[in-house]
């Protein structure tokens, strides 16, 4: 049985990590450009393939191709490492997000793990290893300003990151995100309490803390991934490019897609936690229980479902960058500390209370 | 699965190594997130998940990033070769002769390879996992312990506004 686990798991990581992810990581940077295009009345890129599919393509060539050039002030093998780092913990995080229910009965999540969100912000709290050691290694002051900004803004975030999502694991009782999914299939999205055990009194009440949370979460994801509003750490018009401006050629690709790839991972999570992660609405087509079996072209409908909704979240991600604009620094801060994290710590207590009242 | 954990732990003795003989303070520190990657490793072999993860979040995520960013701020330059002095060679070899003393005397004590601890089951299902479990202790029987913690950083944290904000007066 030993190899099969491993096959198993080798294939669903292939899969999911390197046929899926990466091209859509590569086609968000595609959707980047033709919906900001439209949101600023232009055309985008639309020349290469059919209304410039195969762009991503060839600005993949173009940065393989590209000279490697490593200027002479750097520290060599620091600045080596800081684009691997940046991407690596991005693609980890893929491991525990459950992308569908069952295939061949085997569930679709690479590993089933019971501490799934903690494991999520543990491997992410990793990537600000990458952009602290691209400034530093580039040894200029912008890089350098950069990435001290990133490091106070990451660090800053992923406390009310952390704590946002609390209410909701005290609601489930659960920190397995396949479990998770699954009540929200049978009871309504935490968002949307509309069929099951979530069309009552409770299930309205417990709504409220849980839309505070998406909030909080939602605006500290941004801040975590370094979008606008809050891509203060490579602002150009005081940074020059931040962090990455000393990268040329692929490791600076390396840099855009880890960002990417992190903006993925995060939609695909707040979809898992909030809008119900691979489920249809309504209970329809959800098998009865997590050990269930479900017939093959369910589990092809609930992957398409999964891809869906990311899809839809990372269009949200890009419409936002292009509407909004950036925030000040101080302003940044004070967000973080003065209004969301306390915001989410109230929320803990306001969930808290209403379990208790509700029990 | 045995060569895993043997990987893991070379990777954390190689990170911990790392630390000493390293003399440029951020290879030190890198040395130092690797090794706790590696210790994370081995606490997740042994099923101690909530563990392995608390490991990476707060010391390899966190607290890791402040050092390097104050070692990077402050710009410490690289340790040169320079003469210790007596009495600092002498408190070394006394601290490094009593640990091996405490690490030797529990080795041979505790009874390594005879020693059988009852099985902890875990991952069994929806509300037995050892977060479950973990958390569970903590809130009934170690509600005490906690509430002495959480005074303590409270207190800690005040000491650090009231530090920092003396300049102003």
């Amino acid at each position: 049985m030993d190899w099969y686990i491993i096959l198993a798991a080798t294939i669903k990581i292939v899969v999911f990590v390197f046929l899926v992810t990466l091209p859509l990581v590569a086609m968000s940077v595609w959707a980047e450009r033709r919906v900001s295009a439209a949101i600023q009345d232009r055309v985008g890129p639309n020349r290469v393939g059919p209304a410039g599919l195969l762009q991503p393509v060839a600005d993949g060539i173009k940065f393989l191709l590209k000279e490697d050039f490593t200027p002479n002030h750097v520290r060599k093998s620091f600045y080596w490492l800081a684009p691997a780092l940046t991407m690596i913990p991005s693609l980890l995080t893929c491991a525990v997000i459950p992308f569908g229910s069952q295939l061949f009965g085997e569930k679709m999540v690479i590993a089933d793990l019971d501490v799934g969100p903690l494991f999520v912000f543990a491997v992410a709290s990793l990537t600000v290893y990458g952009i602290v050691l691209a400034g530093w290694a580039s040894n200029s002051k912008y890089p350098f300003l950069g990435s001290v900004r990133s490091t106070s803004q990451m660090i800053s975030y992923e406390i009310s990151l952390g704590l946002s999502i609390v209410p909701l694991l005290m609601i489930y009782g659960e920190l397995n995100l396949g479990r998770i999914v699954m009540e929200q299939a049978q009871n309504g999205w935490a968002l949307l309490p509309l069929w099951g055990e979530g069309l009552s009194v409770k299930g309205w009440l417990l709504a409220i803390p849980l839309f505070i949370s998406f909030i909080v979460f939602t605006t500290s994801m941004f801040a975590e991934t370094n979008r606008l509003p809050f891509d203060l750490p490579e602002c150009e018009t005081e940074l020059v490019a931040g962090y990455h401006t000393e990268y040329s050629s692929m490791k600076f690709a390396l840099f855009f897609l880890g960002e990417y790839a992190a903006m993925i991972i995060g939609s695909g999570l707040a979809v898992t936690l909030f809008f119900g992660g691979w489920s249809l609405p309504f209970g329809w087509l959800t098998p009865e229980s997590i050990d269930a079996e479900v017939p093959f072209w369910h589990g092809l409908i609930h992957i398409g479902v999964f891809f869906a909704k990311v899809i839809l979240f990372i269009i949200f991600f890009i419409a936002v960058r292009w509407t909004l604009p950036r925030f000040r620094y101080d302003q940044l801060m004070k967000l973080g500390w003065v209004v969301f994290f306390e915001l989410a710590l109230a929320n803990v207590i306001l969930t808290a209370l209403l379990l208790m009242w509700l029990k | 699965m045995t060569f895993l954990f043997f990987i893991f732990a070379a990777l954390t003795l190689i990170g911990g190594i790392g630390v000493v003989v390293n003399r440029n303070p951020v290879t030190s520190a890198f040395s130092m997130i690797v090794s706790f990657l590696g210790l994370a490793a081995l606490f997740i072999q042994l099923n101690a998940y909530l563990v392995g993860v608390l490991q990476v979040l707060v010391y390899a995520g966190a607290i890791m990033v402040l050092f390097l960013f104050i070692i990077m701020l402050l710009d410490i330059p690289k340790a040169e070769n320079k003469r210790f002095p007596v009495f600092t060679l002498g408190a070394s070899v006394v601290v490094v002769v009593s640990f091996v003393t405490l690490v030797i005397t529990v080795i041979t004590k505790s009874g390594v390879g005879t020693a059988k601890l009852p099985a902890i089951e875990a991952q069994k299902g929806p509300g037995q996992s050892d977060v479950h479990q973990i958390g569970e202790l903590l809130f009934s029987t170690y509600w005490f312990p906690v509430q002495i913690v959480a005074v303590l950083l409270l207190v800690s944290t005040v000491g650090v506004v009231v530090l920092s904000k003396r300049e102003l007066k």
